[in-house]
């Protein structure tokens, strides 16, 4: 099926909780409510003419000015060969998505990793830990607006760069 | 990144083990912490994130061509294949037209280097379970690779070869039958390691019915590549998926059939690696001939002037390590919004620390093995 066809029988069967479909876009993508998110993801992928089996793909895309932090998800059927895509708007100050854990494992550890890189928060996951950074880390580095800090556990995080101390040892050298 | 040290009841025959990060079994910095009685483990969770090195903030950072050398480091055993999924992503995204000779030079690096990452796996795997004598076989045969691909791209592992709208350069003079020459060599070789190690009664005995993943859990956990393919789902994206030119080039491809024991057991990960190593040589070989037809000349496609592209773009190749995903999300500007690596070791991790309760230490080396999991490519 198309991706328009998905869009459009997902219409049919959510109705308002599914909108903003972009069909002229690379890959045609649309908006699922957050609310609405469970129901539709195990239609998806139980429905037999959609049989989503794979979730290819989860991530987020962090946009400040908007106020919003987008999950993305990428689906992909084995047996329908079909590729879906759609997002979850979720706020920025408060992000909270429902987990797609009890829906596709697979994205067990990839909510990990956008609560650790994004912290979008999922709702109902079984072990929502940092994944890739240590549990003592201050911020989600994938955020617009992360600053590094200075130190982590007395380690400087910067350095200075290696060119100018050579330029500083030259001056030096040559008075 | 946890401690996940958690305090034991002294009763209690269990036992915190810390399996890494340095451990010669855990390819790569990798650290399990395993929760045994005995040696049977009651839970083994992965902590994984020692190699990451933020791969996806670096392109936030960067312009689209000057982030190719980066994605070398996403996966460094098969480096060719992070270039063409981060190239294929930004050619969807700016609608560039790849020369047809520039396909098929991506075509043979990229197969060339399946094989030499294959080799790397299968002789890593057998010296986990403890046959020592494969690993030096596979490692000649990936030297061979790694000089090849030395004389092509100047790198022996982080290539930087591909470019978006093509390749880096074209075949050095004599290169080309110097490939061939090797292919006809590297064929009788398979047997050669079949004979060695992958029929060997000890080493089946060993791997058979070990850690099997049925179909429905490999599709579950987003199992891609040849992990899946062992597990019996016929699905290769260069043939299914039918991009580059690997519709012109005819190859098997080999799923697990549960030969010597279930269905996704650990032999079956390792005999599909072997079988993949084969037809991609045939590949190879194939694309060789192919690449005649195309003389020599254009090889890198017309560009935007300005390279500012906006909207969004997912591309999915098929790497060393199954499907690998690369999603772009652009701005109009001359750096990347957002970029997003999914890669097959990521997935296969999560299946670990599942599948580990309730077998042996031994085994889970092999599970691990058998999976093919390359630590930057999980943490990137």
């Amino acid at each position: 099926m198309t991706p328009q066809e998905i869009f459009d029988k997902l219409a049919a069967r959510f109705g308002a909780a599914v909108s903003d479909f972009h069909a002229d876009a690379k890959d045609p993508w649309c908006i699922v409510r957050a609310e609405a998110l469970l129901e539709a993801a195990s239609w998806l992928r139980d429905e037999p003419e959609m049989r989503f089996d794979f979730l290819q793909n989860l991530t987020g895309v962090d946009y400040p000015k908007e106020g919003k932090i987008a999950v993305v998800y990428h689906l992909f059927s084995y047996p329908n060969r079909h590729a879906f895509q759609f997002k979850v708007m979720a706020d920025r100050q408060d992000p909270l998505v429902p987990s797609l854990y009890p829906i596709w494992r697979v994205a067990g550890w990839h909510e990990r990793e956008c609560y650790d890189l994004l912290g979008v928060f999922f709702d109902g996951h079984p072990d929502l830990r940092r994944l890739l950074l240590p549990d003592d880390w201050v911020g989600h580095p994938l955020r617009k607006d992360y600053a590094e800090a200075e130190h982590y556990h007395g380690i400087p995080t910067t350095r200075p760069n290696p060119i100018d101390l050579f330029q500083v040892s030259k001056k030096g050298a040559a008075s | 990144m946890t401690s996940g040290i958690e305090f034991v009841n002294a009763q209690d025959d269990e036992m915190v083990l810390n399996m890494g990060p340095h451990h010669p079994s855990t390819h790569g910095v990798l650290r399990f912490v395993v929760h045994t009685d005995g040696e049977i483990i009651r839970k083994a969770v992965p902590d994984v994130g020692y190699l990451h090195r933020s791969i996806e903030k670096i392109a936030e950072r960067c312009t689209y061509q000057g982030f190719m050398p980066y994605t070398d480091r996403v996966d460094y055993l098969a480096a060719m294949f992070a270039n063409e999924v981060w190239a294929a992503a930004c050619e969807k995204l700016m609608d560039v037209k790849v020369p047809k000779r520039a396909r098929y030079l991506r075509v043979i690096s990229c197969e060339l280097n399946r094989i030499a990452s294959h080799m790397i796996a299968l002789g890593a795997m057998a010296m986990d379970v403890g046959a020592m004598t494969p690993f030096p076989h596979c490692l000649r045969e990936r030297e061979y690779i790694n000089d090849f691909i030395e004389e092509l791209c100047g790198a022996r592992l982080t290539y930087n070869y591909h470019r978006i709208g093509g390749v880096s350069f074209d075949m050095p003079p004599g290169w080309r039958d110097k490939v061939l020459f090797w292919a006809d060599h590297f064929l009788p070789t398979m047997d050669e390691i079949d004979r060695l190690i992958t029929f060997n009664e000890i080493y089946v005995k060993r791997l058979a019915n070990v850690c099997t993943v049925p179909l429905a859990e490999a599709v579950q956990y987003g199992l891609v590549g040849p992990n899946l393919r062992a597990s019996g789902l016929k699905w290769d994206l260069r043939r299914d998926d039918a991009y580059s030119v690997y519709p012109e080039l005819e190859f098997e491809v080999p799923v697990g059939t549960g030969r010597m024991g279930a269905v996704g057991d650990s032999w079956d990960r390792f005999w599909v690696r072997v079988e993949e190593c084969r037809q991609s040589a045939w590949i190879v070989k194939r694309a060789l001939d192919e690449i005649e037809k195309h003389p020599e000349g254009e090889i890198l496609g017309e560009l935007p002037r300005k390279m500012r592209p906006t909207g969004e773009a997912y591309a999915r190749i098929e790497s060393a390590r199954g499907d690998m995903g690369c999603y772009v999300v652009a701005d109009g500007k001359e750096e990347c919004y957002r970029a997003r690596f999914r890669t097959g070791s990521f997935n296969a991790m999560s299946l670990i620390e599942e599948k580990s309760r309730g077998i042996m230490i031994a085994d889970l080396v092999a599970f691990i093995a058998s999976l093919d999991v390359v630590a930057p490519e999980i943490d990137r």
